[in-house]
Parts: C-alpha cells; sequence; structure tokens
C-alpha cells in the first residue's frame, strides 16, 4: 500500500490531506472530530489580534451554486476570520496540537500591516507549539476593507513586507496565503518568496456573487435586504486554482516554492491533479462543509489505490510530474492532427454532438435520416466539443492521425516533425527554424 | 362485511381503508423536487426521437428543460400548445410505447426520462392555478358543430375556439369527457380529474356544451350540415361486440365498458358487487382495466384470457406488469366456447387455440374456470355513421379528416386510422380543427 506520509517543510502528517482555514477549523471541537475522521492536518481558522474579536453577520453567510439533484458545484461565503477571543483559540491550539502530535496543525494570521501587530502576535502563536503559520493575504470580503487579507495579498510590496517580519518573530514555517482577485499571481507568489516565506498556499476565495433574488432584488446571501460579494469555492473553482499553481510552478522566480494546493479539492483525483502541477499538500473545506469530514476516508483510499496502481510509493513519485507538460500555446505542436471519431456501438443517438457542431462549431457531424451521426474528417477540426457534449463517456474520441496520413481537412499529409506557432510563416513574429 | 372468499357476486368484499387506498393514484405526482432531478437526466436531444414518437408532436425537450429551470407553468403551455388534453394523457398514454421508448436513454440504460410523470408535474402546476394559458382569436363569424365531447372532440373544440369560431359542442352522455370520464380505470383519474380537465378546458370561451344529444337521434347529420359552417364527428364507439358463444347471453357476462362506467361513476366503490371469481375476455387496455379493478374492488382470482399469445396482446407489456403485479393471471391462447350456469357457481369453458397456416383456431382441447362474473372486452362497434362512407367498420377519413361528405370531418375512434389512444384522438381532432379553419377562412377545398 502506498505511503501517503508528507513532508511538507519539514512538517509532517500522515496523508496531504488537509482542511483549509476556514469555518471547520474554528474550534477544538471541530478539529477533534477532523483529526479522528483521519484528516493529516488543519490550518486553523484565522486569527486576529488580541482585544475584541470580529463580529459576524447574523443572517446567512452562504450562497451556492446547484448542480443536478442540488449537488454543490460552488460555494460562497461573507464570514469573517474567527469571532472568538484570541486567547481560547490559542488555548485550544495548544490542547489539540499536545493530543495530536502526528498531525499538522498550522495556524492562520490576519492583523493588521503594522509591525507591532505581529511582533505582538507571533510569539503568543509560537507558544501553542503549532507546527507553522499560514498568512491570510486572501479574505476577499470583510477585513479587505478594513486594510487586511485579500487588500494586502493585492499588493506585492505588503507581501514581502509581513513575511519578512514573521520570518523576524516567528521560528517556524510561515506559508503565505495568496488571493486569486489579482492579474497575475506570480508576482505575489515572487514577493512572498523575496519576504522569505517557505511555501505559498492557494487560492483563496474568489469574489463572487453566486445570485440575486429576483423578488427582493438583493444578492444573496441577503442580510436584510442587501447583499455583498463573498468569497467562491469549491469545485467550480479547481480549474482556476490549478492554473494559478501551474504558474507559480513554471515561473522561473518561484519554481521549486513550495505549494499547498487550495481550490475545489473533492476528491482524491482533484488532489492528485493539484500535486501533479507541483503542489505538496492539498488543502480541503467545500467537500468538507458539503459532506462532513468522513469524506476524508475516500480521498486517502482513492489516491492510495490510485498510487498503488501507477507503481507510485510516495507522494514524492508524482509531485509536479505534469509541470514539463504545462506549457504556454505559443509551443504546442501544430503539426498534431486529430479528428473525431463515433463509436456506432455506445452511440445512442441524442444528436447533442450534432445540434453542438452544426449550430456553433464547424458543421462536422452528418445526420442520416435514421439518425446515425458521423463525422466528416473534411470539416473536423478537432475541437472536442462534441466528445465533451456527449453523454456517453468514450462514445467519440480524439483519434490521433498518424504521420503519413492525409489530412481530409488541409490536404497536407500529416508529418512527424513538431514545429510551433513561433515558427510558423503566418506568425509576422516567427523566428526562422533554427 | 364480506371478504373475498364469499361465494357469487357482491359488494363489500374489502373495507373502506383498502378501497381507498387501491383506487388512488397509481403514481404519485412527482414532487418539485422529484421534478428537478427527473428532468435534469433530459439530454435535450437535437431532433428528438420522443417528439417523433409523440402522436401530438409535443415539443418534450423543451418542456422538460422549462421544468428544469423552474418553470412548469411555461412547460404546461409548451404541452397545451401541441396537446390540449396534455393533462390526461399524462396519465393515460402508453408512455412506454411512445415518447419513452423513443428516449435515448431507455435505448442506453432502459431508464427512460419519465417523460409522462414530468408531463403531469407542469400541466397540474398550471391547471391547480386554475389558469388557462390561451385566448381566443378576433370573432371569425364561423360556427361548427363538434357532436362527441371525447377527446376527439374537445381537442377539435378547443383548437376552434382559440382561432375565433364558435363551437357548439355536443355530447350523448349526461356528462362531457367520453372515456376520459367513462372509460378508463379509476385509479388513472382520481379525483375527479377527467370533468375538472373538461371545465378548465372550456374556459377558453365561444364553446357552448350541450349534453344528452346523440346523432340520430336528437341531431341529424343533415341538420347539423345545414345549421353550422362545419361539422365535425367523434362520437366515438357506441356499440359493444358480443362474445357470440353459447350462454354468451348469461346475466353473468356483462360488458367490461359497463363494468369500467359503473365503478368510474359510482360514489361509493363498496357498494359494486364483484365475482369471488372473475375472468375478462380480451387482451386490451379494457381488458387490464377491468381485470384490474376487479381485483382491487375484492376479487379472489381474476384472469384475463386472451385469444392469442403475449406479444399479440395490444395492451402494453408495462400493462400486462401492472396486471400480473395486482394478482391477475394472464391466460393466453385460450377463446371463450361457451358460458355454463353449473348451479352454485358458473363456469366459462376456454378453448386452447393454434396459429397453423396463419389462422387462429381452436385445438379442440378445452379447460374450465369458475366465472362468477365473465367481462368482456373484445371492442366496441360504431353505432352512428351518419350515413358516411365506411373503412373497416368506421367513418372513412382522409389525413387531415375530411369524410366524403363536405363540410364534415370526422376523428377519434370513430374514423378511420388511428390506434384508440387517447392521445392520437386528441391529434385528430386538433389537426381536422386546423384543416376546418384553413377551409373556413381560405376557401381551401
Amino acid at each position: 500500500m502506498a505511503d501517503l506520509t508528507t513532508d511538507f517543510l519539514g512538517i509532517k502528517s500522515p496523508n496531504p490531506f488537509w482542511l483549509a482555514s476556514a469555518p471547520p477549523t474554528d474550534k477544538e471541537y471541530n478539529v477533534r472530530r477532523a483529526f479522528e475522521a483521519g484528516w493529516g492536518g488543519v490550518v486553523w481558522k484565522t486569527l486576529g489580534a488580541e482585544g475584541p474579536p470580529v463580529v459576524n453577520v447574523n443572517g446567512p453567510r452562504y450562497g451556492v451554486i446547484h448542480g443536478a439533484d442540488r449537488r454543490v458545484l460552488g460555494l460562497n461565503n461573507i464570514e469573517l476570520i474567527t469571532d472568538r477571543s484570541l486567547e481560547i483559540n490559542l488555548e485550544e491550539i495548544t490542547r489539540v496540537k499536545k493530543d495530536y502530535p502526528d498531525r499538522a496543525v498550522i495556524v492562520s494570521i490576519m492583523v493588521p500591516c503594522e509591525e507591532q501587530a505581529w511582533k505582538d502576535i507571533l510569539p503568543k502563536v509560537e507558544a501553542t507549539g503549532a507546527d507553522g503559520i499560514e498568512l491570510n493575504f486572501g479574505c476577499p470580503h470583510g477585513m479587505s476593507e478594513r486594510g487586511m487579507g485579500a487588500a494586502v495579498g493585492q499588493v506585492p510590496e505588503y507581501i514581502e513586507m509581513v513575511t519578512r517580519w514573521c520570518k523576524q518573530y516567528y521560528s517556524k514555517p510561515v506559508i503565505v496565503k495568496l488571493t486569486p482577485n489579482i492579474t497575475d499571481v506570480r508576482l505575489p507568489a515572487a514577493a512572498a518568496k523575496r519576504g522569505g516565506a517557505d511555501a505559498v498556499s492557494l487560492i483563496n476565495t474568489i469574489n463572487s456573487i453566486v445570485s440575486v433574488n429576483l423578488d427582493s432584488m438583493s444578492p444573496e446571501p441577503s442580510i436584510d435586504g442587501k447583499g455583498t460579494h463573498g468569497g467562491y469555492c469549491g469545485p467550480a473553482v479547481k480549474p482556476i486554482a490549478m492554473s494559478m499553481v501551474s504558474e507559480i510552478a513554471r515561473a522561473p522566480d518561484t519554481a521549486g516554492l513550495p505549494i499547498s494546493g487550495i481550490g475545489g479539492v473533492t476528491t482524491w483525483r482533484d488532489a492528485a491533479e493539484f500535486i501533479t502541477l507541483g503542489c505538496g499538500n492539498v488543502q480541503v473545506c467545500t467537500a468538507a462543509m458539503t459532506y462532513g469530514f468522513k469524506v476524508v476516508q475516500e480521498m486517502i483510499s482513492g489516491l492510495s489505490q490510485w498510487m498503488d496502481e501507477k507503481g507510485h510509493t510516495s507522494i514524492q513519485d508524482f509531485m509536479g510530474a505534469a509541470i514539463p507538460n504545462t506549457t504556454d500555446w505559443q509551443y504546442l505542436n501544430l503539426n498534431y492532427v486529430a479528428k473525431a471519431e463515433i463509436n456506432q456501438d455506445d452511440c445512442i443517438s441524442c444528436g447533442r454532438c450534432y445540434a453542438a457542431c452544426e449550430d456553433t462549431s464547424h458543421q462536422a457531424i452528418a445526420m442520416s435520416s435514421d439518425r446515425t451521426f458521423t463525422v466528416i474528417d473534411a470539416e473536423c477540426v478537432a475541437c472536442n466539443l462534441c466528445v465533451e457534449v456527449c453523454p456517453v463517456e468514450n462514445c467519440i474520441t480524439m483519434v490521433e492521425q498518424k504521420p503519413g496520413t492525409v489530412d481530409a481537412r488541409t490536404g497536407k499529409t500529416v508529418v512527424d516533425d513538431y514545429a510551433n506557432w513561433t515558427t510558423h510563416p503566418n506568425n509576422p513574429g516567427a523566428v526562422a527554424a533554427e | 362485511m364480506n371478504s373475498q372468499m364469499n361465494p357469487g357476486v357482491t359488494a363489500r368484499r374489502l373495507n373502506d381503508d383498502s378501497l381507498r387506498e387501491n383506487f388512488g393514484d397509481l403514481h404519485a405526482p412527482l414532487q418539485p423536487h422529484e421534478a428537478a432531478v427527473a428532468s435534469d437526466r433530459c439530454y435535450f436531444c437535437h431532433d428528438a426521437p420522443c417528439v417523433t414518437a409523440c402522436p401530438t408532436d409535443i415539443d418534450i425537450p423543451l418542456f422538460i428543460r422549462q421544468i428544469s429551470t423552474g418553470t412548469p407553468e411555461a412547460a404546461a403551455t409548451t404541452i397545451f400548445d401541441m396537446n390540449i388534453l396534455g393533462g390526461m394523457c399524462a396519465r393515460v398514454c402508453p408512455t412506454e410505447e411512445l415518447c419513452e421508448q423513443a428516449c435515448v436513454r431507455e435505448v442506453a440504460e432502459g431508464k427512460p426520462v419519465e417523460i409522462g410523470r414530468l408531463q403531469r408535474h407542469a400541466t397540474d402546476t398550471l391547471m391547480a392555478k386554475g389558469v388557462h394559458p390561451f385566448e381566443r382569436a378576433d370573432a371569425t363569424g364561423k360556427t361548427v358543430a363538434v357532436v362527441g365531447a371525447g377527446p376527439a372532440g374537445l381537442s377539435c373544440a378547443h383548437r376552434l375556439a382559440m382561432l375565433g369560431h364558435n363551437v357548439a359542442l355536443y355530447d350523448a352522455r349526461p356528462k362531457a369527457g367520453g372515456l376520459n370520464e367513462y372509460g378508463i380505470a379509476a385509479y388513472k383519474s382520481t379525483n375527479d380529474f377527467a370533468a375538472k380537465e373538461v371545465d378548465w378546458l372550456l374556459a377558453i370561451g365561444g364553446i357552448t356544451l350541450e349534453n344528452g344529444k346523440a346523432l340520430g337521434d336528437a341531431l341529424s347529420l343533415d341538420d347539423l350540415a345545414r345549421d353550422f359552417d362545419a361539422v365535425f364527428l367523434s362520437v366515438g364507439l357506441g356499440g359493444v361486440n358480443a362474445l357470440g358463444i353459447d350462454g354468451g347471453e348469461n346475466d353473468s357476462v356483462i360488458d367490461a365498458v359497463e363494468f369500467i362506467e359503473l365503478l368510474r361513476q359510482t360514489d361509493d366503490l363498496a357498494t359494486l358487487p364483484v365475482g369471488r371469481n372473475v375472468v375478462v375476455i380480451g387482451g386490451g387496455m379494457t381488458a387490464v382495466d377491468a381485470a384490474v379493478q376487479s381485483k382491487l374492488l375484492g376479487a379472489q382470482n381474476v384472469t384475463i384470457a386472451y385469444r392469442r399469445g403475449r406479444e399479440a396482446m395490444s395492451a402494453s407489456r408495462y400493462e400486462q406488469d401492472l396486471a400480473a403485479s395486482h394478482g391477475v393471471q394472464l391466460l393466453f391462447n385460450v377463446q371463450p366456447k361457451a358460458v355454463l350456469n353449473g348451479g352454485a357457481s358458473t363456469q366459462i369453458e376456454l378453448e386452447y387455440t393454434a396459429v397453423t397456416n396463419g389462422k387462429l383456431a381452436g385445438t379442440g382441447e378445452t379447460l374450465f374456470l369458475n366465472a362468477d362474473q365473465v367481462f368482456s372486452a373484445i371492442g366496441q362497434t360504431l353505432t352512428t355513421d351518419g350515413g358516411l362512407v365506411l373503412e373497416g367498420g368506421k367513418i372513412a377519413v382522409s389525413e387531415r379528416g375530411r369524410t366524403n361528405r363536405s363540410k364534415v370531418w370526422a376523428g377519434g375512434d370513430c374514423a378511420s386510422g388511428g390506434n384508440d389512444l387517447t392521445v392520437t384522438a386528441v391529434a385528430e381532432g386538433r389537426d381536422a380543427a386546423m384543416d376546418i379553419h384553413a377551409t373556413l377562412m381560405g376557401g381551401v377545398e
């Protein structure tokens, strides 16, 4: 059986599944239940400065995008950082870490962008025995209006400055949590690295309005008739998160910087994908909030089974394995030619491929009077739309055209050579092939 | 209080609770969440096979998508636009042989989208609001007589009224609705649905309903053709085929149609007598409806005796299974030979059949079944043809419902073509209305 143990920044955990800083990790009670359920680690819900804690709204905090049968596809929240006192949180963290020495306990922190504020809180956090800290530079609602959270994460100079303070006043690993509400995630990641961050974690939630009530005309969740943007997470954000992770993993400035992947991890497969893009572990929230802590059991068994099947003995075996294959569009092989192929035995004649191709794409699927659907090679550009709209998995496939065959659409013989846009004659900026 | 074991024919075999449960809705209506889940299974097929399979061409993928987006009322309008009796059709259509059989998910998984139940969800939702979704066009000044207020007549009358014509709708019975009201199993049309549907349909306006007027009796085709701009005949099949066997005149032999009608019209099911042993002769929906309802009333042994094999039965496999699941015995390849009055218990003698050289004939071997009641469900016949040309015992009509007489159209069970389904009658009534409209307004011949 595969070994799921992870060593992230020297912090050991029995598996790569951590609970993200969020409502599930707000209290000792929840965290104990999470550890009993099998979670490898937690990032404790964000602590604020000493003194009266923040207050939350007393109305709905969450909004959801539902799929079929009310499956939660996207979740948005307007909850703030912990609304319990610093002292109580610190006491609880201390007790929990003592009782679960083999699990990772990371403390998320958000205090004002003043050196003294960080200088005050960091020794107290250090005293809990927790394994590290995560700087919440991502929370996009409420706290950002007060100059914290995403307001810091959107200014690379602040990230660097605060990270440096943390490295100065705290001895254990410092993880910087990044906001996706920026144009280029590589810049804040590089700033964190310059400040001395041991790792970055991403993504935090995305600015979002999930719904508008068409009777009250209020965005939802609605508080007394008014709504505000919240932070979006859940399965819907995974593609955005993975792209941002890959950019940091690939950028020369930040390549090699440890990453904790966050964003819509719902199954073992999601976790495996994040890890192949360079993450050392993953953090989960929405899946736990939807299904409860038990969901980690599927993640553990699934990842373990897949690793066994692939012959991976540790997470390290496939960590970052997809990074070399993640490239810029300009380097994609323009000599690669594929064509859609419909397996007539599997086809149930729904005609969705036909409607999609005929109405919105390349008119490359023919429909006969007896509802047989066939690909017209002379029109097919292998766009993949038919594959994706077909309700039968693997009924339509993209078949690579072997070198030597003639592409019926272009009339050109498929060649084995690799050639990309940088050298293409239609590219005004093309450089001559060496 | 009697029981299933009491000999002979008697009422009150079951208590009120059992009867209420037995004659409740065959399929519980879909709740909104169930409808959302069921509608999500629809693939929104291109040129969808289910639409092709629907005799009324309802845009099924569209109405299902309208349900899935939380607008069942719009879905209902999509349905009613093609089939104004979409509410009843959702209950009685053999969907397993029409839209749901054609559903690509039936082909793929053997589990079609539940089109019938979704249709009912949509139509029930709108009808429960008392909303009639259509308005009449400007008055044309034309008048049309529609004779027979069954599915075909109601459909025709509604479409004509919608197009601006004034319609005089006649029916021989005290209530409109035709077989919807008198001829289908009670558990398919609970809570007086057929009558409510008629009221809802007539809310379009422009239709005057006169009950108790039959063609050949109070109404003559010549008079109607003279007094109205057009006539649509949808008189159904008023006669019942006789068994034509020894003892066929015995009191224990009853028309299944009459039995079903009695069931539908009674105020108290407990007062209806039913035999301990019931044999139903026939292989259609009427046979199944009579057999299942006999069982539900408390008959101990109910048998459907059909002269051909299972595959030839016009009742669908679904209906056959429904009967079997209620404990009805299905006996194939037997034909009635004689009804014998043997004192304490009446018996029916059945003869096995075989097909030789393409012809069905008795083999000579017989069997006897106890039969306190024998329900005959071997088809119905046209009784009032208005002097029109017939074809196969029905009024001959063209594809557009035209008879051999100008100004006279016909549709539904009384007309040639078709397949005795409610939904087909609705389509024929609607299409004839469109042809009448075109003829009256455009002078088309």
